[in-house]
């Protein structure tokens, strides 16, 4: 049995790591009050600057070619929806086309025609000493690349900073009352400013991770929906950051099921598998209700 | 006499959008005093201590503390000067826990632990006692207001500046903040208390301003005042309009206009809203409702209006009653839309088939002339209508719609004096040469006394009629029914 | 500057251009356009159009496989009632989703999006695939499932005048009728709407849904009728989502929607002819579009804001 859970479990974790950056600066961002449906773009973006920045000089250049543009993308959509109060939802959707034409144009006139780029530096696993090898959990958690073990840090740090800091308050007060928040001298707008550069900073880690620690290419299109899906994974884990980890674990699970069940050899049509990921929000929002926990002052 | 004064305004002028707000407006407080600050609606005063908090900026003029002048760039700076704001709609964030509201204001680091101790010390030292871990949004009002007081406390501030603070409170808890506002006081404390309310002014504060259309008309110590100077200051010519006091007398033989008989109403949470209601209203009569918030009026109100479907019981009234509730923008109006388009709103849920827009458009325009609603036409967004103007067009319309059955929640809410007395006077008229019937709830007990022919109460989702005393200005009955007490 | 003239001789450059590139590529667009602007009148934030066009055209092309024998004035209103109840199913889902459990519809539509594009795949290699089992696609609809050219010669075809047909009616209903205006009302101020205006907001925002995923299902019956003839993956270079730039650069006025929509078919045909002579790639359209949007958006700021109705 250890033959096919455990690839399914490091697949479980390998798949849910990209999810989980890019969910949680989400998360971030959506306890400002601010939803980015430009998330799917700026993470796009993100693989193309990892890309570029890793075959010009290793993969120290790649993770910061993917933090800087992340961060220029959630700088301009931050400038929209927060200076000029456009429509959230809207300016997302525009981010998101923007990202994935943008980075389409570039990477077909720098890597020239075609979708596979030239092969590029990538990290690989490294093996945490003793606690790789536990029985069954050793290696899926603790084989992994450096930017795993970030993640297992950010998440316990988030929790804190939110509920322990007073910039953890501030954020959280902007996101449910930007009103009484002004009121008790917070700069609402730095806030939101800060929460949206902090959501695009690990959208672009997460195009990072997916460039540099797993495919090794830059591909077209190549986020694939995740930034909906880390949308989607903020609500499931009712916007706390322990939760929004649980639920990037349980969609990499998800996907993983295809291997697992590619593994068993089970007769059934792989697009059951591509859709399940996405029918499984749908049936736990359902079965969630919808935005019972969300931010008073979401999306306004 | 060599101390300086508390707070010091000089010479404060502020433009807000294409208002004049104030206009060379000055108030001085002296040092461990209650200072009212009176004025009617739009006045300035909410917008001159604003400017003394720090949330807005002055466009010119001096703002000194304790003698020192000061620039507040945010209400942060303010906070840390020591002032304390309440704001009339309360700055609390409904999801936070009382500790973390109280901490939000700090600029020190963030311990709950601390904050919470804090708020306990200060509870026994000021007699706010308020649980620490307490979600605000679970609290009443009252004790929302006390949160509100003892976060300003705990960020140090020695001068608090009251916005209304007695609009939502029953007039037991008001009795109860007036006590605390003057041991405050006497402790070396400092107390702003902007109102509209007269009574209240008169009765706690030292000294008074008032403002009238942006500029100080008077400030004076309140022992060197009487009510009459101060209502001459408020309002000049505008002078409180007393309602025809000789309310009509009920004919117990006129058809029934509206009739509850032991209606329930319980809300989406399983909670009972209203309990075993049953009145009646007759031809002729304007029935006044009182009570305060979360009474089950808002309930009692929208049954009447056909708005709100009872969990149980029998409910008479005509197919269409008109109705004007308390948040006219959000529940009566679409901002965005013309004065037409809102006409048309009120049919909308009946109407079939193509909307024949010239005809509704001669419809606005007599609503417009009949009711003196200042705008440029039919065709101009409610938006850019002013609150009474928008407010009468809402009457007009629902008048216009159901003719002899009328409902309204606190019409009066945000109006000066003058669109008042219009608004009442056509809510009135819905009752008139005992063509139909009224109800109208008010959180201004002296607007109900005025208008009304009887009067219900509201306490804990029951309704009880009380009776009406010998003396009709006689309000101790209605404030033992507001409070549940029966006659 | 190469690039541009490219862009412009592949929407303008000739009558064939025009005809058969141009409004061929506006015709999806102006009924994904209208679903999109009806839905956001009514305050329902659907960015789900793209899979309701998809599921539309499956359903569609459903249609056309099974009647094969059935005359030409039988098959083309069946095929487009087919994409239009396939398209409000889909939409429907969302729909159900949001009334009756609360679920946020920009997030419930984007996941049917995927679910669609599996759906999609899956049918054309399962239950609609050709015979030979080999190519990942339905066989080519027989001639009367093929929709009439409106032009000798050229590709335009009925789809585009159904389009024309749709947004004027729909103009009509939503400035002049009662219902039009209890959408309009529930879009702009949906409290008041339900309290002085008496209307059923959950009953008709569903409605609305409805109508809307109706609208792009029909996009999709148009496409496989009028242009591919067949069903297969890839079908809409996401014509849904370039629909959201439609309705918005035409201020969600469906009269406005036409124009709106043959600008973005020009952008879109002009990126393929851009692609052929200019070797820019066609994604480079998606930043233009994209940039029209943020400009509108920029342009409108609060004035448009949908998400809280005021």
């Amino acid at each position: 049995m250890d033959a096919v859970l455990v690839p399914f479990l490091e697949a479980t974790i390998r798949t849910a790591t990209p999810l989980a950056f890019a969910a949680l600066g989400e998360l971030v961002a959506e306890r400002a009050g601010v939803i980015n449906l430009g998330l799917e773009g700026t993470i796009v973006v993100g693989c193309l600057g990892a890309a570029v920045g890793a075959a010009a000089g290793g993969v120290g250049l790649g993770f910061a070619g993917a933090a800087g543009a992340g961060l220029a993308m959630s700088a301009l959509f931050a400038y929209f929806v927060v200076a000029l109060r456009t429509d959230q939802i809207i300016t997302g959707a525009a981010f998101t086309m923007l990202g994935l034409g943008l980075t389409g144009t570039i990477a077909r006139s720098y890597f020239g025609i075609g979708d596979a780029a030239t092969s590029i530096p990538t990290i690989g696993p490294v093996s945490v000493p003793v606690l790789a090898s536990m029985p069954l959990l050793g290696a899926p958690l603790f084989r992994q690349p450096v930017v795993t073990y970030l993640l297992y840090a950010a998440v316990p740090i988030l929790a804190w900073w939110m509920a322990r800091t007073r910039g953890g308050l501030a954020l959280r007060a902007v996101g449910e009352s930007p009103a009484a928040a002004a009121a008790a001298g917070i700069p609402t707008v730095a806030v939101r400013w800060g929460a949206i550069l902090f959501s695009g900073l690990m959208g672009g880690l997460c195009g990072g991770t997916l460039v540099l620690a797993q495919v090794g290419s830059f591909n077209e299109g190549m986020s694939a929906g995740r930034g909906f899906i880390a949308i989607a994974v903020v609500v499931l884990g009712r916007w706390s950051p322990f939760g929004t980890a649980g639920a990037a674990l349980l969609f990499g699970g998800a996907f993983a099921l295809q291997y697992l069940f590619q593994a068993l050899a089970l007769d059934l049509p792989y697009q059951l598998f591509l859709a399940l990921p996405y029918v499984m929000t749908l049936v736990l929002l359902a079965a969630l209700r919808g935005r019972a926990a969300a931010p008073e002052n979401l999306g306004r | 006499m060599s101390v300086a004064p508390a707070l010091a305004l000089r010479g404060i002028s502020k433009q807000l959008g294409s208002t004049r707000a104030l206009e060379d407006a000055h108030c001085t407080v002296r040092v461990g005093t209650v200072h009212a600050l009176l004025g009617e609606n739009g006045a300035g005063k909410t917008t001159l201590m604003r400017i003394a908090f720090g949330a807005l900026e002055p466009d010119a003029g001096s703002v000194a503390l304790h003698g020192a002048t000061r620039r507040f760039h945010s209400s942060r700076d303010a906070i840390a000067a020591g002032i304390g704001m309440v704001h009339q709609h309360f700055m609390l964030v409904p999801a936070f826990t009382v500790t973390e509201n109280v901490a939000l204001g700090s600029r020190r680091r963030f311990n709950a632990t601390q904050v919470a101790a804090r708020i306990r010390a200060l509870g026994v030292e000021t007699g706010l006692a308020a649980n620490p871990d307490a979600r605000v949004r679970d609290l009443a009002v009252g004790a929302q207001q006390r949160v509100e007081v003892l976060k300003a406390l705990a960020n140090g501030a020695q001068v608090l500046i009251l916005d209304e603070p007695t609009a939502v409170l029953s007039p037991a808890e008001s009795e109860d903040l007036y006590r605390w506002i003057r041991r405050f006081v006497s402790d070396g404390g400092t107390v702003v208390l902007i109102t509209h309310r007269l009574a209240e002014a008169l009765a706690v504060a030292d000294d008074v301003t008032v403002l009238r259309r942006g500029r100080t008309v008077l400030a004076q110590s309140r022992s060197s005042v009487d009510e009459r100077t101060l209502v001459e200051a408020l309002g000049g010519d505008a002078a409180p309009v007393a309602l025809r006091p000789g309310v009509r007398p009920v004919d117990a033989e006129a058809d029934i206009v509206f009739a509850l008989e032991h209606v329930d109403v319980v809300d989406a949470r399983g909670v009972a809203r209203l309990r075993d209601a049953s009145l009646t209203v007759r031809r002729g009569e304007v029935l006044g409702v009182i009570g305060v918030e979360n009474s089950g009026q808002r309930e009692l109100l929208r049954v009447l209006a056909g708005r709100l479907e009872p969990s149980a019981g029998r409910v008479t009234r005509p197919a269409r009653v008109g109705f004007v509730p308390e948040d006219r923008l959000a529940d009566a109006l679409i901002p965005t839309m013309s004065l037409t388009e809102n006409l048309v709103l009120a049919d909308a849920g009946i109407q079939r088939g193509v909307i024949p827009w010239a005809e509704r458009e001669s419809e606005a325009r007599a609503v417009i002339s009949a009711h003196e609603v200042v705008a440029t036409g039919p065709r101009s967004p409610v938006a850019i209508l002013s609150g009474g103007n928008q407010q009468k067009f809402v009457v007009g319309r629902e008048r216009a719609v159901s003719p002899a059955a009328l409902v309204a929640e606190n019409p009066t809410r945000g109006l000066d004096l003058r669109a008042s007395a219009r608004v009442l006077a056509a809510i009135a008229a819905a009752a008139d040469e005992h063509r139909g019937a009224a109800v109208v709830f008010s959180s201004d007990l002296d607007e109900i006394l005025g208008l009304t022919s009887r009067i219900v109460a509201c306490h804990g989702g029951r309704v009880t009629e009380v009776p009406a005393p010998a003396d009709r200005l006689d309000r101790a009955p209605y404030t033992r029914a507001l409070l549940g007490l029966g006659a | 500057m190469d690039a541009l003239v490219a862009l412009w001789d592949g929407a303008f450059g000739s009558a064939f251009a025009f005809w058969s590139a141009t409004l061929v590529r506006a015709t999806p667009l102006l009924f994904v356009g209208l679903a999109v602007a009806v839905a956001f009148r009514a305050g329902v934030l659907n960015i789900g159009a793209e899979g309701q066009l998809l599921i539309g055209a499956v359903f569609a092309s459903a249609v056309a496989l099974a009647l094969s024998g059935a005359p030409r004035v039988v098959m083309i209103p069946l095929m487009l009632a087919g994409g239009m109840a396939g398209g409000a199913l889909w939409s429907g889902i969302a729909a159900v989703l949001r009334r009756r459990f609360g679920v946020l519809e920009v997030i419930s539509t984007i996941m049917l999006n995927f679910v669609a594009l599996a759906v999609v795949s899956w049918v054309v290699r399962g239950p609609l695939q050709e015979p030979t089992r080999i190519y990942p696609q339905t066989v080519t609809f027989v001639e009367a499932a093929r929709w009439p050219f409106l032009v000798p010669g050229q590709r335009l075809h009925l789809g585009f005048v159904l389009g024309i047909i749709a947004a004027l009616a729909l103009w009509f209903v939503l400035a002049r009728t009662a219902a039009g205006f209890r959408v309009r009302a529930v879009g702009a101020g949906p409290r008041a709407a339900q309290s002085a205006g008496g209307v059923d907001a959950d009953r008709l925002t569903f409605r609305v849904f409805l109508l809307s995923g109706a609208l792009a299902g029909a996009a999709g019956a148009s496409e496989v009728g009028g242009v591919t003839w067949a069903l297969y993956e890839g079908l809409s270079p996401g014509y849904g989502y370039t629909a959201i730039a439609v309705a918005l650069l035409a201020r969600l006025d469906p009269r406005a929607v036409i124009a709106s929509a043959i600008l973005f078919g020009a952008l879109e045909a002009g990126g393929a002819g851009m692609q052929r002579d200019a070797g820019v790639p066609a994604v480079a359209v998606q930043v233009v579009i994209a940039m029209i949007l943020l400009a509108v958006l920029a342009a409108t700021r609060r004035r448009m804001s949908l998400s809280d109705g005021a």
